[in-house]
């Protein structure tokens, strides 16, 4: 058992290592100088030498490296090099509206994707399987901006039910902030439902075949005590990580809707930070986003090897 | 051909499967040979007729610069539909190459995995925008870094392919016939992985025609000029309000393209899969 966890611990610190490599190297990579836009056309060469200087820029890149990672561990991501303040603090002020958007909609895709896939696969092959399957299918082909951009439409511009774009004004309460998250949540939530209903009627269709239901069917349950307590209850293990994955990528992954509905949050962060080559912001949060889906893969796997003794083995 | 027949008879025994064929069927003649004939400039701008609402001459409206929607949106097909493919070819020839040489030599599997679980990690759209802003945003630029994006997904289905079909008999017995390693991979395992993979292209052709929609809608997408659906959208972003259609239409051609392309990839799947197919 010790073993498992120490050779999953090592290969979650070997992809630790390589995302930070990976980030550093994306980013060094890149053409545009940074500083050159920083200081404008106006700059004279002295001036964009000393800048250079500065950040450190001038080093060579495995020295610069050394002193990132260095930096790094200790919980230093570096100065945004347009926004004059730590990247850490940009991320943190940019938290709280991925953070609530990633819940509300996780809970959305959940309410819809495990029902409508447990139905699909209990119902295999008939209309309902048919028509959540084809709803599945159908959601992973929606952009998920154009969505967005129809929904302001409708519920925003047509009905002014709810804000088309931002967060509120600061200081507003925490329902007001919800209030304005109703159309993105509904955005993300609805698309990556699809992947929830295809792996819930999945699992669900795995363990129909299980002996262990047959039984259950033969010593006289009810189908719904067996779909219920039998079926369901197996079935969770698998779903539980999908809702789990699904979360991780949506801290990162929001990117465009946060972009769509003019949201605060860290993916809107990133776009801004690319398209002005803030390095140390693209740095930061990249390895930020990387490092909470690696870790979060690894709780859902230590989480496993303590309750289920068959996945030890 | 006899075989040919019967595959596609089997795959098109579900109707969804068939209409799905033949709409991506459509698209694609469409998008190669209407421009070849119509001898209509895409590009021509009428400002009298700006951000005109459908009708019977502009049968999906103009945009702001007076170009008939309906033109543009089978033009944008060209290019959309070209950077589906090339994303999925590069990808799956990256992928599987990866996956196999992970697969099959025990001593690569660890590194080249490793690497592989490290680029899943990052979100698609993320890796995508990062990757774009520093090669620059051109055309093959948009599909090089989708490309990488999506060839990670590619390996791990052909490395656990691999992982099966190595200890088949049939690679045993070529492997105790002398049958060099270059050729049992090359003759022996790679034609096995050839459903796997395809399933892989649908749907990675699928993905990148919305990424690069996404990316379009960001900023940093194929340049504005070049008009994919992508970029038909994000141009007309401001009319939004008064001219919905310029952003209805070109999603509505991405949904059903992606969407074919999904039903076909699963209609592939479903008739490869044996167990699915006693199921259903």
């Amino acid at each position: 058992m010790l073993r498992f966890i120490l050779a999953r611990l090592g290969g979650t610190v070997a992809v630790l290592a390589l995302v930070a490599v990976m980030v550093f190297a994306l980013t060094r990579l890149a053409s545009g100088d940074p500083i050159a836009v920083l200081l404008g056309d106006q700059a004279s060469v002295e001036d964009i030498a000393q800048a250079r200087a500065q950040y450190g820029l001038d080093e060579p890149l495995p020295t610069q490296f050394g002193y990132w990672i260095r930096e790094v561990l200790r919980g230093n991501l570096g100065q945004s090099i347009f926004l004059q303040r730590p990247v850490t603090q940009a991320l943190a002020e940019r938290t709280e509206p991925t953070f609530f958007l990633a819940l509300f909609a996780v809970s959305i895709a959940a309410l819809i994707g495990v029902p409508c896939g447990l139905i699909a696969a209990v119902w295999r092959g008939r209309a309902a399987d048919q028509v959540f399957s084809a709803v599945a299918m159908l959601g992973a082909s929606v952009p998920s901006f154009w969505m967005g951009l129809v929904l302001i439409q409708i519920f925003a511009v047509g009905l002014g039910w709810f804000p088309a774009s931002g967060y509120g004004n600061p200081g507003v309460s925490l329902p007001e902030r919800l209030h304005h998250l109703v159309l993105p949540a509904i955005v993300l939530g609805v698309l990556n439902s699809a992947l929830i209903i295809r792996f819930t009627r999945a699992s669900v269709l795995d363990i129909l075949n299980e002996d262990y239901v047959r039984t259950a069917r033969s010593k006289g349950l009810s189908e719904r005590a067996v779909i219920l307590g039998h079926v369901l209850r197996n079935a969770l293990v698998p779903i539980v990580t999908v809702v789990g994955l699904t979360l991780a990528l949506m801290i990162g992954g929001a990117v465009v809707t946060e972009t769509v509905f003019n949201l605060p949050g860290v993916g809107n962060l990133v776009v801004r930070a690319v398209l002005r080559r803030d390095y140390p912001v693209i740095q930061g949060a990249l390895l930020v986003i990387a490092g909470i889906y690696v870790l979060i893969n690894l709780a859902i796997d230590l989480i496993y090897m303590l309750v289920d003794p068959r996945i030890r083995v | 051909m006899e075989r040919l027949t019967y595959v596609l008879r089997r795959l098109f025994a579900r109707r969804v499967v068939l209409v799905a064929a033949l709409l991506l069927l459509a698209v694609v003649a469409l998008a190669i040979f209407f421009p070849l004939f119509s001898g209509v400039d895409p590009n021509a701008i009428s400002v009298m007729d700006r951000l005109k609402a459908p009708s019977a001459d502009h049968w999906a409206g103009t945009d702001e610069l007076g170009r008939d929607l309906a033109m543009r949106i089978v033009w944008g097909g060209r290019y959309s539909i070209m950077i589906g493919i090339a994303t999925a070819l590069f990808s799956v020839i990256a992928g599987t190459t990866l996956g196999l040489l992970a697969g099959f030599f025990r001593r690569l599997d660890g590194p080249i995995m490793r690497v592989v679980d490290a680029m899943m990690s990052f979100p698609d759209i993320l890796l995508g925008i990062s990757l774009v802003s520093i090669l620059g945003a051109s055309l093959w630029n948009v599909v090089f870094a989708l490309a990488i994006v999506y060839t990670p997904r590619v390996a791990r289905v052909v490395r656990a392919s691999t992982l099966v079909i190595r200890e088949l008999l049939f690679v045993d017995a070529a492997r105790a016939l002398g049958v060099s390693t270059p050729r049992v991979l090359y003759a022996h395992i790679l034609p096995n992985l050839f459903s796997p993979v395809l399933v892989q292209l649908t749907f990675i052709f699928a993905y990148a025609i919305l990424a690069e929609a996404g990316l379009s809608f960001l900023g940093v997408g194929v340049p504005p000029e070049i008009p994919t659906w992508g970029t038909m959208i994000s141009s007309s972003l401001q009319y939004a309000d008064r001219a919905f259609w310029t952003i209805l239409f070109p999603g509505v051609a991405i949904i059903l393209t992606a969407l074919s392309l999904q039903i076909v990839g699963d209609g592939v799947r479903d008739m490869l899969d044996p167990k699915l197919r006693k199921s259903a």
